[in-house]
């Protein structure tokens, strides 16, 4: 059952080879037995997700099952959820019961799937390694000692230990991408505007995105097409006629030009990494892709600028945890000043201060145009780099992480270090451009490599058809990590 | 030793839409608090701003209205800052492309004392943006606690923004009723000041004539137009002892107490905070193509400058009369209504409605809209006023019972018998024997005593039961007099 993509599955449950509520409770047994060295998951309610599963059972049994009824899908901590404990990886939310639904969640809910439970991030979405989670850090499936990635790294290692048939995550700089990577699992951040952010909890608003993990890009196809879509109550949705991702998923791919950033295989790229991505590079070759050498010149700027925008973002986002009206107010305090200082002190954790603060200062007077302003600017040149790139090549490849998971506790010390990490998703962001990570390989230390695909605007299908071929051709994503 | 006095002001009207700005919650005044903040009110996490397309449209009524320039493209902004009544952090405003740009409010300015006549003055306008109201502070109620409603939250501002045109109180006055009777008669706030749906801030400086503008100080939230008055006369003598003394006004953020007529500080300019203004990324730019504008220029009435000229010039009415009548859009509809039962008799409408209706109006506490008659029932008895039927103190007398009973004037006029006698000869036949009967008095008038005209027209009245024309009386009493 835990090998099975998304439509075996759902084949099964169609045809009564399994029902939901004896799929849901396997998925349960699994967590209890492994989430305790993992920590994939905050919250688990049993009761919830199998009522959700003989509701679907029942669905299916009266005809009306669709491709994702019946089926546990894991949600990460930073989307509201009616009646779950949703908190953003951090105390600030310990005790927030989410009164509504994000829009992500609505859409699973509609299509029938089964919410198994919420899975650990880093606080309020900033990190790349899921240790600054207040409720414990996620361990790595496939090396306990080692990190998932993150931010959305217990969803990523809930995919990769089984604990759910396929999860969502969200990337603002990398955050589904880097931890896909690191834990050998597929992942993809759509175009920005794809999916409603209605709901989900905002860190970079002009940059959050939602979007799908899973173990193939089969698999990401059918969750996102239950993902995407227009919503009204965010203004940044785009209003574009529905599509099937998974229409193209067969295409062969002769022709396809293959775009190489030569940013992306300099300095600071592992040895390890870069054989894994070359080797996936010539597959893709024998596949009938031709490689093209092409620049991003202002890539290399990506990091400083995401730096600047997402904490002054950040910064003005996460002003409303005020222990006012939700969520963590500190128990004792002198006056409102002191109220607003301690609760907030208390509640978030080092990272997401540390952020807070470099966000005010580059939005504070005197700072604001050398700062916000000027990386603004700079952010449109790295999106042209990308439109000038395209003309040339039909899509963009390279490693999706500099190294393999690094071991817990290794960049604590210093956060430029770790920052690096998101070194070559971020600039995707800034240009709002789809990207993807799948597997290709294992490095030095017997962790997995991914490989990053990067799609012009809207071009998700094509992204998941040139995924999917070549996982056809090779079995990366097929492998177990050792925790199982 | 004279000084000039520097006046700008920012008035923040709310905008009459049935939701908020970026909410679907309801904006109706006076609900049990609480109850009308939807997640978007209260800022939970996750939740999104969404624009609410009647606020724009007021706001391009109001550029329209104002000849003011209206942004194709405007942006909206993050004012950042930490209050509890603030549920975001933030408030969603507009900072460096408003949605109204420059324009201008042409004012009748009346002078609080003295006996100088009234004059027209244009104040410009420099900008007005689109915002999110705040929710509201209840400070006394919860023994040492601050209750937070967040009903308010999110209801849409305008926030107008004038040039420091004016050098009175009197101009600062008339400026911000001007602006409230034009919010309220383009239909885009209901101006409720008691309900704070219209409140102004008030910019004050003085310098002495031939200086540099003065350092200012803003009173805020003022709620009524005599305590702006009062307000602005407090502080500019305060800034003069203040200079005359010898001292320096500093910026500050100021509060008037009307009970102790003062102004006092709110914060001072060490407090002013750096609101970090960037856009707000969760919003588009506003586009309003030609397209929009002219669709909501076909939706304004004619405008109270319009009507007034055409007051003045086509009807004849004095300036006084005209801004009267269009004190609202209400009044001036009831004008043009009566005034078409009577055409060419706008004189003698304005007349009643300014004084008698008026008058009633205030003595009841309504205003017109309340009016117990209305204005096809007035303009019926204007109607019998202009062709003669009845006499001025018989038109008193229709009118007061209209009011307290209702009715069309012509039922009245015949159930009280008031029709006037405007008869010639029945009128030539009552003087000659007035004057008949009181042969000594017209000596007496003749040889000078020219006070006893009353006494003859009283005889005559009594004669004639009040019916008596009374222009007609006097002519032909005036002619049999002289002899």
């Amino acid at each position: 059952m835990f090998e099975s993509t998304l439509k075996q599955l759902g084949n099964a449950l169609r045809a009564k080879e399994i029902s939901s509520v004896e799929l849901t409770q396997l998925y349960l047994d699994n967590i209890s037995k492994l989430n305790p060295s993992l920590n994939a998951y905050v919250t688990v309610n049993p009761d919830i997700s199998l009522a959700q599963a003989r509701e679907a059972d029942a669905r299916i049994a009266a005809g009306k099952g669709e491709a994702l009824t019946g089926i546990p899908i894991a949600q990460k901590d930073i989307f509201c959820a009616k009646g779950w404990l949703t908190t953003c990886g951090s105390k600030m939310l310990h005790n927030f019961v989410s009164p509504y639904d994000a829009h992500i969640i609505q859409q699973f809910n509609n299509a029938g799937a089964i919410n198994i439970g919420k899975t650990n991030m880093d606080e309020f979405a900033m990190g790349s390694s899921n240790e600054t989670s207040h409720y414990g850090t996620v361990k790595n499936p496939w090396n306990t000692g080692n990190v998932p990635g993150g931010s959305s790294g217990g969803t990523a290692a809930a995919v990769a230990a089984r604990l759910c048939a396929a999860a969502t995550g969200t990337d603002t700089g990398g955050s589904i991408r880097q931890p896909a990577a690191l834990c050998g699992i597929s992942g993809l951040k759509p175009t920005y505007g794809v999916c409603s952010r209605f709901g989900m909890i905002a860190f970079a608003s002009s940059l959050d995105q939602a979007g799908p993990m899973g173990r193939s890009a089969e698999d990401l196809a059918l969750l996102l097409n239950t993902m995407a879509g227009f919503d009204e109550r965010d203004s940044t949705s785009l209003q574009r006629d529905k599509e099937d991702y998974a229409r193209d998923l067969s295409k062969p791919l002769d022709g396809l030009r293959i775009g190489l950033p030569k940013e992306f295989f300099a300095e600071g790229l592992s040895n390890d990494v870069a054989q894994a991505v070359e080797a996936a590079i010539g597959e893709y070759k024998k596949l009938g892709a031709t490689v093209v050498d092409i620049g991003l010149p202002n890539s290399k700027l990506s990091v400083p600028v995401y730096y600047v925008l997402a904490p002054a973002e950040a910064s003005s986002n996460l002003s409303r945890f005020d222990g006012v009206r939700y969520g963590y107010r500190a128990p004792e305090y002198d006056d409102l000043a002191d109220m607003y200082e301690k609760s907030r002190a208390q509640g978030f954790g080092e990272e997401v201060k540390r952020r807070i603060m470099i966000g005010t200062y580059v939005l504070s007077h005197g700072y604001y145009d050398a700062y916000y302003l000027q990386a603004q600017k700079i952010r449109r040149l790295i999106a042209q780099d990308f439109t000038e790139a395209y003309k040339h090549c039909d899509i963009i490849m390279g490693p999706t992480s500099p190294s393999t998971a690094f071991k817990l506790g290794e960049k604590g010390d210093d956060p430029v270090q770790m920052y690096l990490s998101d070194i070559y998703t971020i600039a995707v962001n800034l240009a709002g451009l789809p990207g993807m990570s799948i597997p290709c390989g294992f490095g030095n230390n017997d962790m997995p490599v991914g490989l990053q695909i990067i799609g012009n605007y809207f071009d998700e299908a094509r992204m998941l058809n040139v995924a999917h071929q070549y996982q056809l051709a090779t079995d990366w994503h097929n492998r177990t990590p050792q925790v199982l | 030793m004279t000084w000039e006095i520097v006046i700008g002001l920012e008035i923040h009207t709310q905008l009459s839409t049935n939701t908020k700005i970026f909410s679907g919650a309801s904006t109706n005044y006076g609900a049990e608090p609480n109850t009308q903040a939807d997640s978007v009110s209260i800022a939970l996490p996750g939740v999104l701003p969404v624009l609410n397309k009647g606020a724009v449209e007021r706001a391009i009524k109001f550029g329209l209205a104002t000849g003011s320039h209206i942004a194709p493209r405007s942006v909206f902004a993050r004012k950042n800052y930490f209050y509890p009544d603030l549920p975001k952090g933030y408030q969603i405003s507009q900072f460096d492309l408003p949605v109204v740009g420059e324009g201008a409010l042409p004012i009748l300015v009346e002078p609080l004392s003295g006996n100088a006549k009234p004059y027209e003055k244009t104040v410009r306008i420099t900008r007005a943006h689109l915002e999110e109201d705040a929710g509201k502070s209840l400070h006394g109620d919860f023994h040492g606690m601050t209750g937070i409603d967040l009903n308010r939250a999110g209801t849409p501002l305008l926030e107008i923004v004038s040039e420091p045109d004016m050098c009175s109180a009197a101009e600062a006055v008339a400026y911000a009723k001007t602006m409230h009777t034009l919010v309220r008669w383009i239909g885009i706030s209901d101006g409720n000041m008691q309900e704070g749906s219209f409140r102004c801030d008030v910019n004050v400086s003085v310098r002495r004539p031939g200086e540099s503008l003065g350092t200012r100080r803003e009173i805020k939230n003022l709620n009524s137009f005599k305590f702006m008055q009062q307000a602005i006369d407090y502080e500019v003598q305060w800034q003069i002892d203040t200079i005359e003394s010898g001292g320096e006004v500093q910026q500050a953020t100021i509060l008037f107490d009307p009970d102790s007529g003062e102004t006092r500080m709110m914060r001072s300019k060490e407090d002013a905070h750096d609101y970090r203004y960037f856009p707000d990324p969760d919003l588009l730019p506003l586009e309003i193509p030609p397209e929009w504008i002219e669709k909501m220029r076909a939706t304004l009435p004619e405008l109270p400058n319009d009507k007034q000229s055409r007051y003045i010039n086509d009807l004849g009415l004095s300036s006084y009369d005209a801004s009267l009548l269009t004190s609202s859009l209400e009044m001036a509809d009831f004008f043009e209504a009566a005034l078409a039962e009577a055409p060419s008799h706008a004189k003698i409408c304005a007349n009643w409605i300014i004084g008698e209706v008026s008058a009633q109006l205030n003595r009841d506490g309504m205003d017109i809209t309340q009016c117990p008659i209305n204005a096809q029932q007035l303009g019926g008895m204007l109607k019998r006023i202009a062709d003669n039927t009845i006499s001025n103190s018989g038109a008193k007398e229709v009118f007061r019972t209209m009011w307290a009973e209702g009715g069309n004037a012509d039922e009245i006029i015949d159930a009280k018998g008031l029709k006037q006698v405007s008869d010639a000869g029945a009128i030539e036949t009552l003087v000659d024997e007035i004057l008949a009967n009181n042969a000594d008095k017209v000596e007496e008038y003749r040889g000078g005593k020219e006070k006893l005209f009353g006494f003859f027209v009283g005889q005559a009245m009594k004669a004639s039961q009040g019916k008596a024309n009374p222009a007609q009386l006097n002519e032909v009493l005036k002619r049999k007099l002289s002899g």
